[in-house]
C-alpha cells in the first residue's frame, strides 16, 4: 500500500503545487498575500465543470484541453479585472486593507459564482471515467491521477521557463527582490503586475478545473485549497519555484499517509509544520532570507 | 567611566570596528571626528547596545556591559539619542519625553492610572522640553515638527534619561545654521549642570574646538588620534583624512 | 478618578450608557439579541485594536483567543455542569484565553508585518483544527450547547429568550462598559504610551528602554484576554458554539468589523462591531447573496472609507468646523 499513499500524496501535491505557484507568485511580485486566490480555483472549477457538461459523450481528447484552456482564460481574465479595478490600488497600503480587500473579493466572487453557476453542484466526472484505469503493481489506479501529475509537472515546467529563461520572468524577479529598485530601473510596474496577477489567478484557475472530474464542482470549493497553498507557501518559501515544488510534495505526503494511518491528525499536523517552520525559519525551507 | 577595549565589529566581509580601545573620564566631553563611513555611528550603536561587537569589551563603572541588552545599559546609565531623527511620530512631544521619564523611574509597565495623571513624571519631562526651548511644542504630534524642532527632540529625548554617559551623535545636524550654537550652548550647559561624561560625534570643527576636552579621530574603523583638541587638529595623518590636507 | 470625570469624553459616554440602558424600554427584544452580541464582538474588536492601532501588528487568527474563551465556557458546561455560573464562566474564559494568546503570543511576536499576520493566522488554525478533530473531546464540528448558567449563585426561573432580552442584556451591558473603561485606561496609561512608542518607532523604543518584545508580548496577551471576555459573554447570546469561530473567516469577519467602525478612533471598533452585525444581519435576510453585499461593502469601504465610519465622521466634521484664521 506504500507505493499507492505515495501515490496518492504525489497527486496530491500536483494540484497543491499549481495552486501554491499562484498564490506564490503573487504574493512575491506584489506583495499581497491573496485570500481570494480560492475563489479564482472555483471559477475555474465551475468554468471547467460548466463545459465538460456541454460537452458530454464528444471525445475527452477535445473536452479536456477546451474545458482547461477555458477555465485558464476565465480565471486570469477576472484576475485581470480584479487587478486593473481594485488591486492596483493596493500596493502603497497598509497591510490591514491590503488583507481586507481580497477577503472582500473573495466574498464577492463566492457568491457571483452562485449567481452565474447556480447553487447546485455540477458534477463532471468524464474526463477520469473515459481515462480508465491502469495497474501498478496490483493495484489499480486511475489514469487520470497521473495526468494529473504530468500536467504540474508541464505547468511547473513552463513557469520555470517563463521565469528563469525570458526578459519578462527577469523583469518579475527583479520587482520581488526590490520594488522600488525595479521601477528606478524603468521597468513597466504596471503592466508586470497586471501580468503576474493574471498568471497566478490563470494557475489557480488550472488547478480547479483539474480537480472537477475528480469531485464536484461545490460551492466553496476553493476554501481548503487555499489554506493548503498557504502552508505550501509558508513551508516552501516565499518566490522560490523548487520551494514551491517540495513544499508541495512535503505537505502531499504528509496528507496522504496520516490520511491513511491517523486521519484525525491530518490538519493540525500540516498547521504544526507551518507553525514550526514559521517560528525557526519565516523565510520558508527554501526561500531566500 | 567608560572603558572600551579591542572591540572590533563586521558585517559580512567589511570590518567597520578593527581594534578600537579608549576610555572616557566622568565629567569629560570627548568629540569622536572620522571621515564619514569611518564607523562612528557604528560605534555609538555598539556602546548603546543596539549592536553587538564581534569581540573586545565594553566596561561602564567597572562593570562589563558587552552584551548587556539595551534596557539594562540605560538602567546603568547610557543614553544616546540619533544622528537621524527617531521619534514617537504618532505621539504627543510631551509623550516622546515623558515616556523615557517613566523608563527611568520604572514606571512602563504601568497599567490603569493614565499616563497625564502622572504628575511627577509631566512635570520633569516639561521641564526638559523647557531646558531645549520646545515646551510651547509640548502637544503637538512628533510628526508635525520641523525638522530642526524634531532633531532637538530627539536629543531632549536622550537627556530625558538622566544618563550618567551620553552618546550624541551630531546632535545639530538638521538644525538650522543660526541655531547651531544656541542648540550646542543648550546641550553642553545642561552636560555640565549634571556632570554627564559625553562622547558626541560632530563634523563642525568650531564646535568641536568650542566644546570639548579631547578628541578622538576615528578612520576605517581604527583610532588614529587620541589627544587634546589643539593637538590632534595639527596631527598629520588626521590633516589628510580629514581635512585632505597634505603637506 | 478625578482624570476621567474631567474628561470630556465623560460625559458623552454616560450619554451611551444611559442609552444603552433604557433601550429595552424602546425597541423589541429581538434588537435587544442584536445588539447583546454586538456588545461582545465590541470588547473583542477592542481588544484586536490594542494590537491594530495601538501596537501597530495586525492580528489575522483572534478567532483563536474568542474560541479559546467560548471553548472555556462551552468545555466548563460539558464536563463541570455543576459548577456552571456566569462568574466562573468568564472567570475560565479569561484564563484559557489568556493562556492560550501567552503562549501563541509568544512566537507571534518575534515578528512583525506580514510574517505577524500569517503566524497568527496558522496558529487560529491549528486550534481551529484541534478543536474540530478531536471530537471525543471538544464534540467536534458539531460543536457545544451552551445553556444558560446561574448569576453569583441566583437561579433566573425564566425561560432563555425572556433570560437574554431582560437580566442578561444588562448582565451584558455591564460587562461591556467595564471593558470600555478598563482598555481606555490601558492605552492611555504609561503601558499604552511605551506600546505606541514601539509602534512608532521600534529602534527608539529599545533605546530608551523599553523591553520591545516583551511589552508587545503582554499587549497581546491583553488583546487575547478581551477576545475571550467578548467570547465568554457571546456564547450565551448565541447558545451554541462550534469550532468555525477559530477558522481564518472569522477572524477576517473582525478585522472587517474594526475597520468598519474605523481603527484610528477608540471607539471605533465598537461602532463596527455592532454595525457589522447587523449588516451581516439584514444582508442575511434580504438576499440569498449576503456574500456579495457584505463583500461589495468591504471592498467599497477600502476604496473610499478607510478610516471607516468614525473615521468619516471625524473628517468631515474636520471639514464643516468654521477654520480658524
Amino acid at each position: 500500500m506504500g507505493l499507492i499513499y505515495t501515490l496518492n500524496g504525489l497527486y496530491f501535491a500536483a494540484f497543491l503545487f499549481l495552486t501554491s505557484l499562484g498564490l506564490n507568485i503573487i504574493l512575491g511580485v506584489m506583495g499581497i498575500l491573496n485570500l481570494a486566490h480560492g475563489s479564482l480555483y472555483a471559477v475555474g472549477g465551475f468554468v471547467a465543470a460548466f463545459l465538460i457538461g456541454l460537452m458530454a459523450g464528444g471525445p475527452i481528447a477535445l473536452t479536456i484541453p477546451a474545458a482547461f484552456l477555458a477555465a485558464i482564460a476565465i480565471a486570469a481574465a477576472v484576475g485581470f479585472v480584479l487587478e486593473t479595478t481594485l488591486l492596483k490600488h493596493m500596493y502603497s497600503r497598509a497591510l490591514e486593507y491590503q488583507l481586507l480587500i481580497t477577503f472582500g473579493i473573495l466574498m464577492f466572487v463566492e457568491d457571483a459564482i452562485k449567481l452565474v453557476f447556480g447553487g447546485e453542484s455540477i458534477y463532471a466526472s468524464a474526463p477520469m471515467d473515459g481515462m480508465g484505469a491502469m495497474n501498478i503493481m496490483g493495484h489499480t489506479y486511475p489514469k487520470y491521477y497521473l495526468f494529473v501529475m504530468l500536467m504540474a509537472l508541464l505547468a511547473g515546467a513552463c513557469i520555470w521557463w517563463l521565469m528563469a529563461k525570458t526578459r519578462l520572468g527577469i523583469m518579475l524577479r527583479a520587482i520581488e527582490m526590490d520594488r522600488d529598485m525595479a521601477h528606478a530601473m524603468g521597468i513597466p510596474m504596471r503592466k508586470l503586475s497586471i501580468f503576474a496577477f493574471a498568471l497566478g489567478a490563470g494557475l489557480a484557475g488550472l488547478a480547479g478545473a483539474m480537480v472537477v472530474p475528480t469531485t464536484p464542482a461545490v460551492l466553496g470549493m476553493g476554501m481548503d485549497p487555499l489554506i493548503m497553498a498557504f502552508i505550501v507557501v509558508v513551508v516552501g518559501g516565499l518566490g522560490s519555484l523548487k520551494g514551491a515544488l517540495l513544499g508541495s510534495v512535503i505537505v502531499g505526503l504528509t496528507r496522504s499517509f496520516t490520511i491513511a494511518y491517523y486521519a484525525e491528525m491530518e490538519m493540525p499536523l500540516l498547521f504544526l509544520i507551518a507553525v514550526t517552520i514559521l517560528v525557526a525559519r519565516p523565510q520558508g525551507l527554501f526561500g531566500q532570507s | 567611566m567608560l572603558e572600551i577595549s579591542k572591540l572590533k565589529k563586521s558585517f559580512g566581509r567589511s570590518t567597520v570596528i578593527n581594534d578600537v580601545s579608549f576610555t572616557v573620564q566622568e565629567n569629560e566631553v570627548v568629540a569622536l571626528l572620522g571621515p564619514n563611513g569611518a564607523g562612528k555611528t557604528t560605534l555609538i550603536n555598539l556602546i548603546s547596545g543596539h549592536l553587538r561587537p564581534d569581540s573586545g569589551r565594553i566596561m561602564l563603572n567597572g562593570k562589563e556591559i558587552t552584551h548587556a541588552p539595551p534596557h539594562v545599559r540605560i538602567a546603568r546609565g547610557i543614553a544616546r539619542n540619533f544622528q537621524i531623527t527617531h521619534l514617537f511620530e504618532e505621539l504627543t512631544v510631551l509623550d516622546n519625553v515623558r515616556n523615557c521619564i517613566f523608563s527611568v523611574q520604572g514606571k512602563l509597565g504601568r497599567f490603569f492610572k493614565p499616563a497625564g495623571a502622572y504628575k511627577e513624571a509631566t512635570e520633569e519631562a516639561m521641564e526638559i522640553l523647557a531646558t531645549f526651548s520646545i515646551d510651547h511644542l509640548a502637544p503637538e504630534l512628533g510628526a508635525n515638527l520641523s525638522e530642526g524642532d524634531k532633531k532637538v527632540l530627539d536629543t531632549a529625548m536622550a537627556f530625558a534619561l538622566k544618563s550618567k554617559f551620553l552618546l550624541l551623535d551630531e546632535p545639530t545636524s538638521g538644525v538650522a545654521t543660526s541655531d547651531k550654537f544656541k542648540v550646542m550652548d543648550t546641550i553642553i550647559a545642561a552636560i555640565r549642570k549634571r556632570g554627564t561624561a559625553t562622547l558626541i560625534i560632530e563634523h563642525d570643527m568650531d564646535i568641536v574646538s568650542d566644546y570639548s576636552q579631547r578628541v578622538l579621530v576615528l578612520a576605517e574603523g581604527v583610532i588614529l588620534a587620541n589627544g587634546e583638541p589643539e593637538q590632534v587638529m595639527n596631527h598629520k595623518r588626521v590633516k589628510e583624512t580629514l581635512f585632505g590636507v597634505f603637506e | 478618578m478625578k482624570y476621567y470625570l474631567l474628561n470630556p469624553k465623560a460625559a458623552a459616554y454616560l450619554v451611551a450608557l444611559i442609552l444603552l440602558l433604557l433601550l429595552p424600554q424602546f425597541v423589541s427584544g429581538y434588537h435587544i439579541t442584536q445588539v447583546q452580541i454586538g456588545l461582545a464582538m465590541g470588547i473583542l474588536a477592542l481588544g484586536l485594536n490594542l494590537l491594530l492601532r495601538y501596537t501597530g501588528v495586525l492580528s489575522f487568527g483572534h478567532g483563536a483567543y474568542f474560541a479559546s474563551g467560548a471553548y472555556a465556557v462551552g468545555l466548563l458546561n460539558m464536563y463541570f455542569p455543576e459548577h456552571f455560573s456566569f462568574e466562573l464562566s468568564i472567570l475560565a474564559a479569561l484564563v484559557v484565553s489568556v493562556i492560550v494568546s501567552a503562549i501563541f503570543g509568544f512566537v507571534c511576536v518575534r515578528h512583525t508585518k506580514v510574517f505577524f499576520s500569517i503566524l497568527t493566522l496558522a496558529l487560529s488554525m491549528l486550534l481551529f483544527a484541534i478543536l474540530e478533530k478531536a471530537y471525543h473531546f471538544t464534540g467536534g464540528s458539531d460543536g457545544i450547547r451552551i445553556p444558560m448558567p446561574t448569576f453569583f449563585g441566583h437561579e433566573f426561573e425564566m425561560r432563555k429568550y425572556p433570560f437574554l432580552i431582560g437580566p442578561y442584556y444588562y448582565i451584558v451591558v455591564g460587562v461591556f462598559s467595564a471593558a470600555v473603561l478598563t482598555m481606555l485606561a490601558i492605552v492611555n496609561s504609561p503601558f499604552g504610551k511605551a506600546l505606541q512608542a514601539t509602534r512608532d518607532n521600534e529602534v527608539r523604543a529599545e533605546m530608551i528602554g523599553i523591553r520591545v518584545k516583551r511589552h508587545r508580548w503582554y499587549a497581546f496577551v491583553i488583546s487575547g484576554g478581551f477576545a475571550g471576555l467578548g467570547a465568554a459573554v457571546w456564547s450565551f447570546s448565541a447558545g451554541h458554539i462550534t469550532p468555525e469561530i477559530s477558522m481564518w473567516v472569522f477572524s477576517g469577519e473582525i478585522v472587517y468589523m474594526v475597520l468598519l467602525g474605523g481603527f484610528m478612533i477608540y471607539e471605533g471598533p465598537i461602532v463596527g462591531a455592532i454595525l457589522f452585525t447587523y449588516l451581516n444581519l439584514y444582508a442575511k435576510a434580504t438576499t440569498e447573496y449576503w456574500m456579495l453585499i457584505m463583500g461589495a461593502t468591504l471592498v467599497t469601504l477600502v476604496m473610499v472609507l478607510p478610516g471607516g465610519i468614525t473615521g468619516g465622521i471625524s473628517s468631515l466634521y474636520t471639514l464643516l468646523k468654521p477654520k480658524k484664521s
